[in-house]
């Protein structure tokens, strides 16, 4: 068995464009997708702006029978998924039994349906509850549809990790993998803006107040005040790469490295663990920093996390010692969906030699970043290095290279 | 040489024991800890019994900020933590933190506290536009439960990875494996790993009543944990924690640290059925078992005791029997299967890790907890399920299994210090 993991399969569903090659095509453009919440009436909310998936018509997908048990999340995780399983051209049914596992990522479940939940609770009582709150709210909810949908029989999990779950479920598939299961479905996607989830998210005190989108979510910027939170996400195949070649698959990217570490807690004058994520990552991979083409960041928007992940970079790579980009700009943080996104999109500028941008931001000079500001970059990209930071600590880095 | 894993430390918060020692008088009493709900009204509810820990968290040393700001199943795993740091032995502060990870399973995070906090901020479920104005700010942390992690390893200032696991009801086993994982790998040399969930709340009563999942059997709290007996009809709620310290074994060794058990073997498989229905075949558990001791190199003759599932209700009782059978062979008819459920009642994710200290502390007292409540046996479950008193045997390998909502099946295989394959 080789040591890489190939990501054959992309399913996309992300604010700036529904299926992968919208979102693609988007995101090289620089197009966004942050806008005035539609789902509820964010008026009396401090924060007013979201990354909604556009134009998704979730029966247009799936049998009506599913949709009084999902969340919009759920939906989005089964969509993907089936998209994922046909662009790798891959069918469970050649695979045996116990071949294909499902581990995806999840930060606030089916919080939407809870929400719907709790109001027949607490209005009308105990017994105006959908006998589906049972499951379609919590946490395992996506892995156990899609493997159901599919069935998928291999070794399953739900990681929790904020924003940094999903790179940690994309690891964690690739331990499944290296342990002799052919295949994993992996990723990650959430959906809870609804007025119970923003509420929540509100809480944070992370979130931007700004009304304009254009400049609402600035990373690495003097502005940089607060992010603006998405919905979304991506589910990927990813195989054994050697196995992939085999069936003539070659796959977008190659899964080479991953860290993960958690950050010192306050007071205790220890730095901060993103930059240890980093090399760990790196020596993962057995890779020279120098051999990395583009990070994509994890671009919190917040001064001091935006200063800590400058520093990072910069104490691994050099002052502008690498392309660095932050598409979430156009598209919002989403969770456990971010970081997945970020690594479709890091395998899709392997593929095409694009780099695409970050918008609207004018970076601090301070930060030494080499940041792909407003246009997309042509180069050539053998290896993307992902971050991303989940809140209370959490940092997670992995690597993709070229398919060999 | 293949790193292996050592269960060096061991914390428990369970209903009717706090504590390690409490809870193993409980189980080899064969006492019940379920009774009538007492942290709300149930008089509205189908299911009006549970089992609940008596738990004072002041009691435990955490601050007012601490029990303000933590769900109370994080309170749990923080309380259980201190106690299996505190029995491992290690002297803590000399330990390297980036070497250390945290992996806590919980199945419903930080449910208790966003039922009553949705209550406020929805002035009792009339507001579809919640009021953000009411909303505490260390709501986000209830909203996403890796605060679970996170406050586990801030409070013991563990730099290493750090995750929630949360596949349902196997949340509690496959948060340790995943524990296994990393230490195997070499990612990390020690890991705070176990579960917690807290889920006695109106909302998780409602949805269990919704599809009859709990039992009935109000007029008798104290006997209404009945699995394997015909009469079972639901499982009772519980909550608790169970936390261990994982060591690498030999490094474990080398410090001359007690070893409970080697953690041999674990695998999950899903059973890609149905979100809540289970086959009655038990094939895929079959199959999580038959991985597991693959990885822990053993076989059905190796195993002595089976801690099952055995949540109680109809169906989940006779799956999981037939995966027995289907697995072990004829060796599912010699060994002694018991259900502490039947005594702690179903702590949804945090139960398959308090199982595994079950397991641990059944191999260190030569002693099998019973399964309470069983005076009449299904005639589809007809395996020795050790009924109502605890059985002195020896036992050098325990299989220990949980199977959940999402069609998770998972199983872990602990033998005895020097007893496991080599």
């Amino acid at each position: 068995m080789s040591e890489s993991i190939a990501i054959t399969g992309l399913g996309v569903a992300a604010p700036n464009g529904l299926g992968k090659r919208d979102f693609w095509k988007s995101t090289r453009d620089g197009r966004s997708g942050l806008g005035r919440i539609t789902h509820f009436d964010a008026a009396q909310y401090p924060s007013k702006l979201a990354g909604e998936v556009p134009g998704f018509d979730a029966r247009s997908y799936l049998p009506g029978r599913l949709m009084p048990q999902t969340d919009r999340m759920t939906r989005l995780a089964l969509v993907a998924a089936d998209w994922a399983l046909a662009d790798a051209g891959i069918g469970p049914a050649e695979l045996g039994e116990f071949d294909v596992g499902v581990i995806t990522a999840s930060s606030s479940g089916g919080f939407e349906f809870g929400q719907r939940e709790l109001q027949s609770l607490w209005s009308k009582g105990g017994r105006y509850v959908s006998a589906y709150q049972s499951f379609a709210w919590f946490y395992a909810v996506n892995s156990g549809q899609i493997s159901i949908r599919h069935g998928l029989r291999g070794p399953s999990g739900v990681v929790v990790a904020d924003q940094a779950g999903g790179l940690d479920a994309v690891a964690q598939a690739r331990r499944q993998i290296r342990k002799g299961t052919p295949v994993v479905l992996s990723g990650g996607m959430d959906a809870s803006i609804c007025p119970w989830g923003w509420v929540a998210q509100l809480a944070s005190r992370r979130l931007s107040t700004s009304e304009d989108p254009e400049s609402a979510y600035l990373p690495f910027d003097a502005r940089a005040a607060g992010h603006v939170p998405g919905e979304g996400g991506t589910i990927m195949v990813l195989e054994d790469a050697e196995a992939a070649r085999l069936r003539g698959a070659t796959g977008y990217a190659e899964i080479i490295g991953y860290a993960a570490t958690f950050d010192p807690r306050r007071g205790s004058g220890r730095p901060p663990g993103l930059e240890r994520t980093i090399r760990l990552a790196l020596a993962d991979a057995d890779l020279d920093a120098s051999a990395v083409d583009v990070v994509f960041a994890d671009a919190a928007a917040m001064p001091e996390l935006d200063r800590i992940e400058a520093e990072a970079i910069e104490a691994v790579f050099g002052p502008y010692g690498v392309a660095v980009t932050a598409p979430k700009t156009m598209t919002g943080r989403l969770n456990s969906g971010g970081g997945p996104l970020d690594l479709a999109a890091a395998a899709l500028a392997v593929q095409d030699g694009i780099i695409p941008p970050t918008v609207g931001v004018e970076p601090i000079e301070d930060y030494h970043l080499d940041l792909v500001l407003a246009e997309p970059r042509s180069a050539r990209v053998r290896v993307a290095l992902v971050l991303a930071r989940g809140h209370g600590g959490f940092n997670s880095a992995l690597i993709v290279r070229a398919p060999r | 040489m293949a790193r292996r894993v050592a269960i060096t430390g061991i914390g428990v918060i369970a209903p009717g024991a706090i504590g390690v020692k409490n809870f193993w008088s409980l189980l080899s009493d064969g006492r019940t800890a379920t009774r009538g709900i007492t942290f709300f009204d149930p008089s509205p509810f189908r299911s009006q019994v549970a089992a609940e820990a008596d738990f004072d968290p002041e009691a435990h040393g955490l601050s007012s900020q601490d029990i303000r700001r933590m769900d109370r199943a994080a309170q749990f795993a923080v309380v259980a933590a201190h106690e299996a740091i505190t029995d491992s032995g290690i002297e803590w502060a000399d330990l390297d933190p980036h070497r250390i990870g945290v992996s806590v399973g919980s199945a419903v995070g930080a449910t208790m506290s966003l039922d009553q906090e949705y209550r406020v901020v929805s002035d009792e479920g009339r507001l579809w536009l919640v009021d953000h104005e009411y909303a505490p700010s260390h709501l986000y942390q209830h909203f996403v439960p890796s605060s679970f992690a996170a406050e586990l390893a801030r409070e013991f200032d563990t730099e290493g990875p750090a995750a929630v696991v949360s596949t349902g009801c196997t949340s509690g086993l496959d948060a340790v494996g995943h524990a296994c994982d990393l230490i195997r790998e070499g990612s990390t040399d020690m890991m705070i790993a176990g579960a917690t969930d807290a889920p006695i709340s109106p909302i998780t009563v409602a949805c269990f009543d919704a599809i009859k999942a709990t039992t009935p059997r109000n007029d008798d709290p104290e006997h209404a944990s009945r699995p394997f007996d015909a009469t079972r009809n639901g499982f009772v709620l519980g909550e608790g924690s169970a936390i261990f310290v994982l060591e690498e074994l030999e490094s474990a060794r080398r410090r001359g640290a007690h070893v409970y058990a080697e953690i041999a073997g674990f695998a999950t498989r899903c059973n890609a059925f149905h979100m809540t229905g289970l086959r009655p075949d038990g094939r895929e558990m079959a199959e999580a078992i038959r991985a597991a001791m693959n990885e822990a190199r053993v076989d059905a003759g190796h195993i002595d005791y089976i801690n099952a599932h055995g949540s109680g209700t109809k169906q989940n009782d006779r799956h999981e029997t037939a995966a027995f059978k289907r697995s072990l062979g004829p060796r599912a008819y010699q060994v002694p299967v018991s259900s502490i459920k039947s005594m702690v009642g179903h702590s949804l994710g945090a139960i398959g890790s308090i199982e595994i200290a079950a397991s641990v502390l059944a191999m260190a007292n030569h002693t099998v907890p019973p399964t309470a409540n069983l005076h009449h046996p299904d005639p589809q479950c007809d395996l020795d399920y050790v009924p109502r008193t605890a059985r002195e045997w020896r036992t050098d390998a325990v299989l220990t299994v949980g199977s959940g909502f999402g069609g998770f099946q998972s199983a872990m295989v602990l033998t005895r210090p020097g007893k496991g394959a080599a």
